[in-house]
């Protein structure tokens, strides 16, 4: 009896260690990167050297006079805004129509809502592009939030199809038969149980818009640029250590908002 | 349940109509013609593409390049949903937290600082100088083996999601079953949760493959200019060198590429679903 009890032990033993280290890799490999960001952008010389020789906060300073790059963050913020609001109420007429309908018609919908998360987006990008010129028309704010709802809703509609899919049937049922109307039903009883799974999807769906860079790339004209980007083509020229201090303030950004949507609607569960 | 809520779909697929099939019949359209006027009807751009060598190499590394980081992010990632579907309800919600991290931060953020970690002064590579395992700055930036390194890093949260999602739902009972009758912990993890938690990891592949294929920003910043891959292809030649047609006829390849392997794939998942509920 001895032996193969301890056999058994061994070999639990032995799954585990080999599961724990994988993870502990791939963890420290997908946090040190936001790490060496905040650590560089507070570098106090003219170069990305990492670790930085000294630290200052020089670079977040220089980003006060910044004027291209602040006129970018402005545009990205009014486009992710008008984006998520679109995306929102259009995500949420659609979700309660896909969530509780079986036709056929609605598969096929379900189908073409998502299909933009698994095409290539740049193509998508460019597609507008040559539709909006045949049209007559030229790059704009408008035609560019457009674009990037088709984009971002696929993050509001599977959080809230998700959320709507748990409903009990019967809490309709008892509203109704309460007297509530269609609407009212909606706002006092659907609207705060689907209040989580939508808040997680309009805050991707945000993330989504003010980090979209392949329908930006053809939609944006010189007047419009966006933030990401204005980084990219810093990035892809010269490594102006202000770029530094602008991801390092988008991280702090992204970690703030993010602490805030788990604590309200409990972003980790929303999306398992 | 009833006609009235199949209308609130209305105007969302009116706006995807409009602003989405739309723009992709036209793309279709102009891929067959030899002007942006559009004047006269071509299979040209099609003929030109499959022709030379250049375009479908271009195409086979993209494809290619979807596969190693794909496989680099199961890899990594079975792991990581394995030991959060067991590890206690406030330990997951901390891992699944920093999983989601990467995604959520600006990816020209993420790339950038996978610039100042790849670079010849890089943290690896001081590391490895320091460690003496090389004694020159090996070229990590503008090689593949990074683009696929920062690409699974990038994306693997989109391979860890589905698969803890069908790996929290598996009956734990099973598990023990299997130990009970003598199998160990190994043979558990290849016969009972790896066929059940299958359908997981298809779907992850599906999204951390379609993802990493199109990542344009991470392609053109870790594999600099000699490095192309297909956005990289449609984008020069859109923007580039002004030939909108034959761009048009590449977007339309590459999305015709990624829809049929999107089909094995779910074909694939859909077999591993019967599979798991014999």
């Amino acid at each position: 009896m001895h032996a193969p009890r301890h056999a058994l032990d061994w070999e639990a033993a032995s799954l585990r260690v080999v599961f724990v280290a994988a993870t502990l890799v791939a963890m420290v490999f997908l946090i040190a990167p936001t790490i060496i960001v905040l650590i560089t952008s507070l570098t106090a010389s003219e170069s990305l050297k990492f670790p930085p020789s000294g630290l200052s906060l020089r670079w977040y300073y220089a980003l006060l006079d910044a004027d291209q790059m602040q006129r970018a963050a402005w545009n990205s913020l009014i486009i992710a805004c008008w984006t998520t609001v679109i995306a929102v109420v259009l995500g949420t007429g659609a979700s309660l129509a896909i969530a509780r309908s079986r036709s056929k018609w609605m598969r096929a919908c379900d189908l073409l809502f998502m299909s933009p998360l698994l095409l290539p987006a740049l193509a998508y990008g460019f597609a507008a592009l040559v539709y909006i010129n045949k049209l007559g028309f030229s790059p704009s704010i408008a035609l560019l939030v457009l674009g990037h709802v088709v984009v971002c809703v696929p993050f509001v509609l599977r959080t809230t199809i998700a959320s709507l899919s748990q409903l009990d049937p019967s809490l309709f049922d008892a509203s109704y038969s309460l007297g509530g109307g269609q609407w009212m039903t909606f706002r006092r009883v659907t609207l705060p149980l689907i209040a989580p799974g939508l808040g997680a999807g309009a805050f991707l769906a945000f993330m989504a818009s003010f980090d979209n860079v392949p329908v930006s790339l053809f939609l944006a004209d010189e007047r419009t640029e966006v933030l990401p980007i204005h980084l990219w083509q810093q990035i892809d020229s010269n490594l102006d250590v202000r770029t530094a201090a602008a991801s390092g303030l988008i991280v702090i950004f992204t970690l703030a908002l993010m602490l805030i949507v788990e604590r309200m609607v409990g972003l980790t569960r929303q999306m398992r | 349940m009833n006609v009235a809520e199949s209308r609130l779909a209305l105007p969302l697929a009116a706006l995807f109509v409009a602003f989405f099939v739309a723009p992709l019949v036209v793309l279709i359209v102009l891929s067959l013609h030899g002007e942006v006027a559009m004047r006269t009807w071509t299979l040209a751009n099609y003929v030109k593409f499959f022709t030379d060598s250049f375009n479908y190499s271009i195409l086979w590394s993209t494809l290619l390049l979807g596969v190693k980081a794909t496989l680099l992010c199961v890899g990594f990632g079975y792991p990581i949903a394995w030991l959060c579907a067991r590890s206690s309800a406030r330990m997951q919600s901390v891992m699944v937290f920093l999983v989601i991290l990467p995604i959520l931060t600006s990816v020209v953020v993420r790339t950038f600082s996978w610039i100042v970690i790849l670079g010849r002064q890089g943290i690896i590579n001081q590391v490895l100088l320091w460690l003496g395992v090389a004694h020159e700055p090996i070229r990590l930036l503008y090689t593949e083996v990074g683009v696929v390194m920062v690409l699974a890093q990038v994306q693997m949260p989109l391979m860890v999601l589905p698969i803890l999602t069908v790996m929290s739902k598996i009956d734990p009972n099973l598990g023990d079953a299997s130990r009970v009758l003598g199998a160990g912990e190994w043979r558990t993890l290849w016969r009972i949760t790896i066929p059940l938690s299958l359908p997981g990891v298809i779907a992850g592949c599906i999204l951390t493959y379609t993802a990493c294929i199109t990542a344009f920003v991470t392609q053109t910043l870790i594999g600099g200019a000699r490095l192309i891959y297909m956005p990289l292809h449609i984008y020069q030649q859109a923007i580039g060198a002004n030939n909108w047609p034959f761009a048009a006829a590449i977007s339309i390849v590459f999305m015709v590429a990624v829809l049929v392997i999107v089909g094995v794939l779910g074909a694939i998942g859909r077999a591993s679903e019967t599979y798991a509920r014999p």
